[in-house]
């Protein structure tokens, strides 16, 4: 008999236009919109490297080595004389591929295992302890490990980010899957005669997806730092790919007398990762209409 | 409106409106009522019909979202024009509220001591000895065994209805002039129930104070009233001392209501089965659609014309015993049993 | 309304137990256990209601679920046409749940919120590959009208439904496979009270037509006695009371069905009852009372009531009690 909610006993109105409704998350989330816009820019971009890109970013040119930003080379060039607007523009390529394989990766894998460890009691045990001893790995020294262990390349980079994240994947679906199987209507549904696969599609997997397009977003923000940290450190993407942790780490040698090496492709790096974020918390609070309704 | 005394507390033109996506929706429309010393009045209505609104506006604890309009006067002191610290020293003190949800509605992590502690020292400026001293007193007139033990428990060590005995201690604490009570019974088991509401009584026959309980359930109506109001849509339907309201109610919506409470004891009855339950065929209206004239109208098995027209005055019909209806005095055929 | 006794019992259970472990040492080692339902037995003939009431805690809720085998139980047997259903596989329960369907309390959260309405009530027929894609849709518009929707309602989803009209559809799809039995736990009790009649006719409609018998689970004893035809009451996981419902209502034997019948507000001001208030709370069903669970809170106990377990024995014709006084 809460009747200080507006619903009532009165059925809800039918959903507006989809017209009105663009307008209306514009108007209350427009951070998340900004955020949103941002990446799709930088993605767009990213994709149209080749044709937007003034120079080679590969080859050496050392007659133009350390020039500071000017007409000709729009954000200065490196140590190599290669052009930085360019190298950042096929560096995005690296962090956004490798944020969203990442991202994938994760929760495919996470949804996967996280399922079954919800269903099951006896692999829940089993695979939640697998997952703890996962989480317990420090991301870094598993990518160092692995990059002593094989050759250098972008799908060891992803590989190596994607393990440590898809624990927090698996503990998100399996806290989903467990609190939904004890809702009434998941009870309702055994009752009539629904098998197992049914009730996983049609009952229980549809609440994970907010949650889960909401980690995505953090996980991707997390796998594009991460990279960037990687291969800062050389361990990460092959030095012959341009990757703006790359392009940081080399320009660190001679940030005292060329500042922009390391000014762009950071600042570059903090925007794609604020707008994820950004787009990230937008999300959660669109799903979550008690925190929506606050703002 | 009917009161001998000056009213204790005294509620006029009372509107609550939300605005939800640039719609202002009416929860509370025009409600006025008055409750003296001593007197229960009940609020009676279903979910939805602005009962629970109305308490929350009047102890001004509705989100922003929300405008108020009325005049809401205790012992002759306007409430609208105190500030919001001063609303503060009202709330709890002079005026405090009882919810449905005894678990929710008390803090977990501190004791039940401190809480209602915590409400004295506040409130009248005594030391924290002074005021677990009156925790203990408090519990201890709730009828809790063991209040000095239990004023050192929190809330989970409690029971449902031990729980609600002390949302009841704290509101009494500072010895309140208008006790507001929302749904106070409706989350516990009958037996319980029956301890509470006779509480209840006994507690408001010792302090004088006048009782405000909200309800959907006629059968805690007829154990508690003196007098009652019944809500409809957000509007005040009906108002009359409860023997005279059962007796002889006078708007279609209260008949309905009685018609389809099924009675204890049914079955002992002559014939063996029970009657067949009176139904109020339809919903409540939406409050985004409310009905042009009278809001009962589309469910209402005496509307005619008039009633989708034009909405009907509430008019003193008998002494004491108002309703808004055109069609008052066939009220009591407003039964709807459809075979 | 004459309780039809003489043919066999559409649904038998025999001593059913349903302790819930709890607090589990570091071996999986169950150190207590919640003695949720501890030994019920009760039968429900064709066409027969059985209103089962008790308060909150008491077991109720679970004994029904356990029948629906949502719960395994933890001991006793449960036959629906005389087979023994308590140890079925999956596979076999599906065939069994076509004669055993069940409407919950809540309409809220008992209804997908992310299904149209159609496509929860013709889930059933999904489930169970009856009929093609239209016929389906024309047994669902059935069923609509069944239970007094429109089948235009079909696309709508059910936050867009009232609270009465959730529990339409609820009911609405439990009638899908043609049940014998339904089991109701606390059915209406979260309606408003106009709503409520609508639906309590609307059961008892459907009971007329189409010959239904329910285990109808409530707290509400207005409405339980309005629908039995026989009441069980329940208290901390034992029936401590059967009987028809005229020899419940009218000669209540055991202490605690009394005291719930006087707890319960009269419906006319005056009337109030002088009443033997229970004094107390229920007790926890990890550690339940000695002997007589009630005894702890009964106004006649004597020192035989804490020691020694009564059994359920007749009283009357029908009329059982567990109780050493009677």
């Amino acid at each position: 008999m809460t009747d200080i909610t507006l619903q009532g006993g009165a059925p809800a109105e039918a959903a507006p236009a989809s017209r009105s409704r663009i307008g209306r998350i514009v108007r209350r989330h427009p951070m998340m919109v900004a955020g949103g816009v941002i990446l799709v820019g930088m993605a767009i971009v990213a994709a149209a490297a080749p044709l937007l890109a003034p120079h080679d970013p590969i080859e050496l040119n050392v007659v133009d080595r350390l020039r500071p930003p000017d007409e000709d080379y729009l954000l200065g060039t490196d140590a190599y004389g290669r052009d930085m607007l360019s190298r950042m523009l096929y560096g995005a390529r690296v962090s956004l591929i490798v944020g969203l394989a990442v991202a994938g990766l994760a929760t495919v894998l996470g949804l996967l295992i996280g399922v079954i460890a919800g269903y099951y009691r006896l692999a829940d045990a089993i695979l939640m302890r697998i997952m703890d001893g996962l989480m317990a790995i420090p991301g870094i020294l598993l990518a160092i490990a692995l990059m002593a262990l094989t050759r250098a390349s972008i799908e060891v980079v992803i590989l190596a980010i994607t393990i440590p994240e898809v624990p927090r994947v698996v503990r998100l679906v399996r806290a989903v899957v467990l609190s939904i199987r004890e809702q009434t209507y998941v009870q309702a549904a055994v009752a009539i005669g629904t098998r197992f696969p049914r009730l996983m599609r049609k009952h229980i997997l549809p609440n994970t997806v907010a949650p889960l397009v909401v980690q995505a977003t953090y996980i991707f923000a997390h796998a594009v730092l991460v990279e960037a940290y990687l291969s800062f450190l050389g361990v990460g993407t092959p030095p012959e790919i341009p990757s703006w942790g790359n392009i940081i780490a080399e320009g660190r040698l001679y940030v005292q007398i060329a500042f922009w090496q390391v000014l762009f492709p950071g600042l570059a790096l903090a925007l794609m990762v604020l707008s994820i974020n950004v787009l990230g918390d937008g999300l959660r609070d669109m799903f979550d209409p008690k925190l929506s309704r606050r703002s | 409106m009917s009161t001998a005394s000056t009213p204790l507390l005294s509620v006029r033109a009372l509107e609550t409106r939300f605005v939800d996506d640039g719609v202002a929706l009416t929860a509370v429309d025009g409600l006025s009522f008055d409750v003296g010393r001593g007197e229960t009045l009940c609020i009676v209505g279903e979910s939805g019909c602005g009962k629970s609104v109305s308490a929350l506006s009047i102890m001004r604890l509705l989100p922003p979202t929300s405008r108020v309009t009325g005049r809401i006067q205790l012992d002759g002191k306007d409430l609208g024009a105190l500030s919001e610290p001063e609303m503060r020293r009202v709330r709890g003190n002079a005026v405090s509220m009882i919810f449905q949800e005894p678990m929710t509605s008390l803090n977990p992590v501190v004791t039940v001591g401190y809480q209602i502690a915590e409400a004295v020292r506040q409130h009248e400026g005594k030391s924290w000895a002074e005021g677990y001293a009156r925790a203990t007193e408090m519990l201890r007139l709730v009828r809790i065994p063991e209040p000095e033990r239990r004023v050192k428990e929190y809330p989970h060590q409690l029971s449902g209805g031990m729980r609600q005995r002390v949302m009841i201690a704290m509101a009494l604490a500072c010895r309140p002039r208008v006790l507001l009570a929302d749904e106070p019974t409706t989350a516990l088991d009958v037996t319980i129930q029956a301890q509470i509401l006779e509480l209840m009584r006994d507690l408001q026959a010792e302090t004088g104070t006048a009782i405000v309980l909200i309800t959907h359930d006629l059968g805690v109506v007829a154990e508690m009233a003196h007098r009652v109001v019944v809500m409809y849509a957000g509007r005040k339907v009906e108002e009359a001392p409860v023997g005279d309201l059962f007796e002889r109610p006078c708007h279609p919506y209260t008949v309905g209501l009685m018609g389809s409470i099924p009675e204890l004891g049914s079955s002992l009855s002559a014939e063996g089965t029970p009657r067949r339950l009176a139904e109020i065929p339809g919903i409540v209206p939406s409050l985004r659609a409310m009905p042009a004239g009278c809001r009962f109208a589309p469910r209402c098995p005496l509307a005619d014309e008039r009633c989708h027209a034009q909405s009907p005055p509430l008019t003193e019909n008998r002494p004491g015993h108002w309703s808004a209806c055109w069609h008052w005095e066939r009220a009591g055929e407003a039964i709807h049993v459809h075979a | 309304m004459s309780t039809p006794e003489a043919k066999t019992p559409l649904l038998e259970v025999r001593d059913l137990v349903k302790h819930f472990p709890i607090r589990k040492s570091l071996f999986g080692k169950a150190r207590a256990r919640v003695h949720a339902v501890d030994g019920i037995s009760l039968d429900i003939a064709p066409g027969e209601t059985l209103g089962l009431v008790g308060e909150s805690g008491c077991g109720k809720s679970t004994a029904g679920k356990v029948i629906l085998r949502l719960i395994e139980p933890t001991s006793g047997s449960i036959r629906l046409e005389g087979r023994d259903i308590t140890a079925l596989g999956a596979g076999d329960m599906l065939a069994v749940r076509r004669q055993m369907q069940v409407v919950f309390q809540d309409p809220y959260s008992s209804l997908n919120p992310r299904m149209p309405a159609g496509e929860i009530v013709g889930e059933p027929f999904i489930n169970y590959g009856i009929g093609g894609a239209s016929e389906r849709r024309d047994r669902v518009a059935a069923l609509f009208r069944k239970v007094g929707l429109r089948p235009e309602q079909m696309a709508r989803y059910p936050h867009e439904f009232s609270g009465g009209q959730r529990q339409r559809l609820g009911i609405a799809r439990a009638l899908a496979l043609g049940p014998k039995l339904i089991i109701g736990d606390e059915p209406v009790s979260a309606l408003d009270v106009s709503v409520q009649a609508q639906v309590v006719n609307l059961l008892m409609d459907l009971q007329a037509e189409l010959g239904l018998s329910y285990l109808f689970i409530a707290h509400d004893l207005a409405v339980v006695e309005h629908i039995s035809h026989r009441v069980a009451v329940m208290y901390l996981g034992k029936i401590v009371e059967i009987a028809p419902r005229r020899s419940l209502f009218g000669q209540p034997q055991h202490p605690y069905t009394e005291a719930l019948l006087e707890s319960v507000p009269a419906t006319r001001p005056g009337l109030r009852r002088e009443r033997k208030t229970l004094t107390g709370d229920v007790p926890s069903p990890i550690a339940p009372p000695s002997g007589c669970r009630f005894h702890t809170r009964c106004p006649y106990a004597i020192p035989r009531c804490s020691q020694e377990e009564p059994l359920l024995h007749a009283v009357g014709e029908g009329h059982q009690v567990a109780c050493h006084l009677r």
